[in-house]
């Protein structure tokens, strides 16, 4: 650990930032008039010949931090400086590459790559040459002619590759550029973008990559930025020396995706490798928060995680049980989170240890699962307890959907609302808490319960 | 390179194509360009408010052409304004509620109630001219057009996906260019589905507005619908015929070679991952692909109308410069000029609605009374002609619809007949009425279902085809019985469909109803209970405080209905009975 992520301290401040970002935070106003806070102030900067990676959990703010540095998105606070002029009044010379491709489905891929240069007035016949000189260099000779739907998803994100060099671009921006794309037409890209880098085949300057894969991450970066959220933050930043190119199978690189793991895994420690935390913005602590934050996983998944774990002794190496699964990495946390949430498993070192709630949930047959599971739910889960105490003393049995939205938005964004509210129902449902009436959006007691605590009342 | 060779060849190969159709084209500018002379001295001439109405054969090309013009110019005027419109919805947060609350209630407006009054005020604003009348008319189509389109062009907006948008912006693209690039390809396909509906509608309109009668002036335009009226007075059924058939013609010409060259050509605008295997496709459209002039002149005179453009917009500050798209920084407190228009628009609308309350204020309440009874009949007559379309239309259209082959021609036949006005038929319906001695009643209904059931078939035919295979196959192979196969899986399957149809279709109706329930034919004058009967007798008479009653009510009713039923059953549709094919 100590030879490859060393804190990132004073090689940075010696070079000018092409983008400073100084205090910047980020606040979204709800239709219920709270206001969200999804980053909180950060500074971060971007020097010439590095490529940064941003990893962070899902929601934890990373498109955003990237909207900001780019100018697509004004920070409600602080500010963000383009080789140290205000980035709101300068020309600045950046492109993006989008998960989504984002590339224009009526216009072939030749005219997708023309399009920036005619926004800046290049003439036709340049524009021509220029772009199909780019559209060669990705590899897509022959292919001007072809419109977007034609291609294989890893051709379009090729386009949207020669889109963003073509205009040479200072600084080449990434959110999750490979996340739509399949394992090895993503590992394929990958290795190409390194090579066009290392090359110097791009004037680009500096490279910053948003993704939520750690493996990718310290694959290609000179230095890894975690963000942590509710609200985002800067949990770590170091610098990766390995040698390119590197080699996933290394001791030193799955100690680092190892490290990276644990600090992503545990959002209420502070990083191991505490490295120059800026006595910045105090950190809402994601216990004194009222809602926990529901992994977004289900039940069926969590028992056959369980399950697994149990077969291999009851305790594992996180990063070797997804591996074992043929997960990515991060389809697994969500999944691990969930069963920590209820307690049926523990983190230590990197490694998930089952417990003993979980060893019997594990063992036991579908309809006993569920009474653990609903114990386990009504213990942990605040949102769940709250909504079946809802249920129990109203006396129509029904609550609306919206009841609970209302609460939950002082807390989370609108989107994230929803998400909380799906998986609340997803678990509520298995553990036979509640129903959901879709079509009314309200949550009911099952039949069967419904008379059950009706007698009960009436006995009272 | 490798690319450039089978290119070559194509060129070689249609030769023979392009020379015909390019001395076609320049014959069409000729003629065009007279057409405009044409029409200009005709407009400039002193106002002639009672055209005498020629009913030989002779004279319906010209007419037909009037009728072309009016409405070629009133759906480009709809077209400009939505376009505008939508542009300002969707880009002004602080205007968007507003403008899209008026689209609402705008749109629920039945037209042709307006005419008089539209009509007197653009004689009055144009004097001295044939112009005047023939803006009116224009104007009352153009409003019958134009709130769909704006809605679709608003709604189109509002949907671009957010990367594209941000790649507009990152990539520095002047308004001009997203606007050609990002916007209008965006919009395109809604644009031309419901430019089919529009101009549909505005066909319906004009037959019914080119002739009509106030006080004791007569206002007629010489055209389509002033010569089918004409021809039904004199009882001339050849002309009739001949005017009945030469609507058709025009309808079917514009859907061969406006309307379905354009559907396909809108499909590149899809947005889809993989090329779709059946497409409409237009022999039109190819040839005009095909054609080396049409193909490269306008591309070239394009490009240089263009490229300054971009050259000019490069250097702005406002292009050299990342656009935020937030909207919470930009919390602009409006200027002035738009201060100064909204203190105007509200100084109007309070004057307006103080006018309209004083000659409100005349109305008896014996006329209330009449005006209520006449707004449940025509609610039952339009909900009955739904109902009747919706009885024979679902089984037909299933079964059509189940029937991939026989679907792709039935639909397109669908398509034309929805967009052949039904006003057009109105006459002959009524000469048969007379003779069998039935009342208008009937015939009202009777126009109502012939202008608005064909889009129900339309929509149903095409849910029908919606539902996935494995579904029917699935409904097969458990042996459900009709009746289970009905309510599992067609009626559920072609729900979302059969509302947007019927939605469509309750729109036509109430429209229809206004010129239903009352009419002249020779020396009688044919009336049933109705608020469309009220409306018109309110016109002949010159009183506009029933008039204006009466359109409130309609409009209400409108607003009403789409409000409480078919919003909900729209909002159903969207979450319950979503088929993912
Ligand atoms: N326009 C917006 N209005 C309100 N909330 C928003 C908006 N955009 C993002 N958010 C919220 O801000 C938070 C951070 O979003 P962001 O997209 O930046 O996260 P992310 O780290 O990129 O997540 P992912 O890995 O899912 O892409 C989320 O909770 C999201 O719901
Ligand atoms: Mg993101």
């Amino acid at each position: 650990m100590q030879e490859t992520g060393i804190p990132n301290e004073t090689q940075t401040s010696v070079v000018e930032a092409i983008i400073r970002a100084e205090k910047i935070e980020k606040y979204y106003a709800q239709p219920s008039e709270n206001r969200i806070q999804v980053i909180s102030a950060t500074d971060l900067k971007i020097v010439p010949g590095e490529i940064l990676a941003l990893l962070g959990p899902s929601g934890s703010g990373k498109s955003t931090m990237l909207r900001m540095l780019t100018g697509l998105s004004r920070p409600s606070a602080g500010q963000v400086y383009w080789h140290e002029k205000p980035i709101g009044d300068t020309e600045i010379n950046v492109s993006i590459v989008f998960q989504s491709f984002a590339l224009f489905p009526w216009l072939t891929v030749l005219e997708n790559v023309e399009a920036p240069l005619q926004a800046r007035g290049v003439p036709p016949d340049e524009r021509r040459e220029r772009s199909l000189r780019m559209l060669d260099t990705v590899g897509l000779d022959g292919f001007q002619a072809a419109y977007p739907k034609e291609l294989s998803g890893g051709m379009r994100q090729r386009v949207g590759f020669a889109r963003a060099l073509v205009v040479e671009p200072e600084v080449l921006f990434m959110d999750e550029p490979f996340s739509a794309l399949d394992v090895l037409t993503a590992e394929n890209l990958r290795s190409e973008l390194l090579e066009l880098w290392a090359n110097k085949t791009m004037p680009t300057k500096a490279v910053f990559i948003v993704t939520h894969n750690i493996e990718e991450a310290v694959l290609l970066a000179d230095r890894i930025i975690v963000l942590g959220r509710n609200p985002g933050h800067i949990r770590t930043d170091f610098r990766v020396q390995l040698a390119q190119p590197r080699d996933r199978k290394s001791e030193p690189f799955t100690q680092l995706v190892d490290y990276i793991y644990k600090v992503l895994t545990k959002p209420d420690v502070a990083p191991a490798q505490a490295p120059d935390q800026q006595a910045g913005p105090r950190v809402r602590d994601q216990r004194q928060m009222h809602y926990q934050m529901l992994p977004h996983a289900r039940p069926g998944g969590m028992a056959g995680l369980l399950e697994l774990l149990l077969d291999k002794g009851g305790r594992d190496d996180i990063y070797r049980l997804a591996d074992d699964l043929a997960f990515e990495i991060d389809d697994l946390l969500p999944i691990v989170d969930a069963a920590q949430l209820l307690g049926f498993l523990k983190i230590e070192e990197g490694d998930a240890a089952i417990t003993e709630s979980g060893a019997e949930f594990a063992n036991s047959e579908i309809l006993r699962q569920k009474e653990l599971f609903r114990d386990a739910a009504v213990k942990n889960v605040l949102l769940l307890r709250q909504i079946r105490r809802a249920l129990e003393t109203k006396s129509d049995h029904t609550v609306p959907e919206d009841f609970f939205l209302d609460v939950l938005d002082e807390q989370f964004s609108e989107e994230e609302c929803l998400r909380q509210m799906e998986t609340a129902v997803t678990w509520g449902r298995y553990a036979e808490l509640f129903d959901f009436d879709a079509s009314r959006r309200r949550f009911v007691l099952p039949d069967a319960q419904e008379e059950e605590v009706d007698a009960n009342e009436e006995a009272e | 390179m490798k690319i450039q060779h089978p290119f070559a060849r194509s060129l070689v190969t249609f030769r023979s194509w392009p020379f015909v159709i390019d001395l076609g084209v320049a014959l069409c500018g000729l003629a065009v360009f007279f057409a405009i002379l044409h029409m200009a001295a005709y407009w400039m001439g002193t106002p002639v408010p009672v055209v005498p109405i020629s009913h030989s054969i002779s004279a319906l090309p010209l007419y037909a052409f009037y009728s072309l013009v009016r409405i070629g110019i009133a759906y480009l005027l709809s077209l400009t304004f939505a376009i505008t419109y939508g542009y300002i919805a969707a880009y002004n947060p602080r205007l968007e509620v507003w403008m899209i609350a008026a689209l609402d209630i705008l749109q629920s407006i039945p037209v042709l109630s307006f005419l008089p009054p539209v009509v007197l005020a653009m004689v009055a604003l144009i004097p001295g001219h044939q112009l005047g009348i023939e803006m009116g008319v224009i104007l009352l189509i153009f409003t019958g057009q134009v709130w769909n389109l704006a809605f679709s062009f608003y709604s189109s907006l509002k949907s671009i996906p957010r990367e594209m948008t941000e790649a507009s912006r990152i990539y520095r693209y002047s308004a001009w260019q997203r606007f050609w690039q990002l916007e209008m390809p965006n919009a395109a396909i809604g644009l031309v589905w419901n430019s089919i509906v529009s101009v549909a509608g505005g066909w319906f309109a004009l037959i019914a507005c080119e002739m009509f009668t106030m006080g004791d002036r007569n206002f007629q335009l010489p055209g389509l619908g002033s010569y089918l009226q004409t021809a039904t007075f004199s009882g001339d059924m050849r002309a009739l015929f001949a005017g009945i058939a030469a609507v058709i013609l025009i309808v079917v010409a514009t859907d061969q070679l406006i309307w379905r060259p354009l559907i396909a050509w809108s499909d590149k605008f899809k947005f889809e991952q993989v090329e779709s295997s059946d497409r409409v496709t237009s022999p039109i459209l190819t040839l005009l692909q095909r054609s080396t002039l049409l193909s490269s002149i306008p591309g070239r005179i394009w490009t240089h109308i263009e490229e300054p453009i971009y050259r000019r917009m490069a250097q702005t500050k406002t292009c050299r410069i990342v656009q935020p798209l937030d909207q919470d920084t930009k919390r602009r407190s409006g200027t002035p000029g738009l201060w100064i228009a909204a203190a105007l628009a509200i100084l109007v609308i309070a004057w307006g609605a103080d006018q309209a309350f004083l000659m409100l204020r005349t109305v008896s309440l014996a006329d209330v009374r009449l005006l209520l009874l006449g707004a449940g009949a025509t609610f039952l007559r339009v909900n009955a002609s739904l109902l009747i379309s919706a009885a024979w239309t679902i089984p037909v259209g299933v079964a059509i619809g189940f029937n991939p082959k026989l679907a792709r021609i039935v639909q397109p036949v669908a398509q034309v007949m929805a967009s052949v006005p039904a006003t057009a038929f109105f006459p002959i319906l009524l000469i048969g009425l007379v003779k069998l001695g039935g009342g208008l009643g009937v015939g009202s209904v009777a126009l109502m279902l012939l202008g608005t059931q064909w889009y129900i078939l339309f929509n149903v035919i095409a849910g029908a085809m919606s539902i996935p295979s494995d579904l029917k196959e699935a409904a097969s192979l458990y042996r459900f019985t009709r009746w289970q196969r009905w309510t599992t899986l067609i009626l559920p399957g072609i729900f979302p469909y059969l509302i947007t149809g019927m939605v469509t279709a309750s729109g036509g109706a109430w429209n229809a109803s206004v010129f239903a329930e009352y009419s002249h034919l020779r020396h009688h004058t044919l009336q049933t209970i109705g608020l469309g009967a009220q409306i018109d007798a309110a016109t002949d008479s010159g009183r506009f405080s029933i008039l204006l009653l009466a359109t409130i009510l309609i409009s209400l009713m409108v607003v009403t209905m789409n409000r409480l039923v078919w919003r909900r059953l729209y909002r159903l549709a969207e979450t319950k009975y979503k088929l993912e094919g």
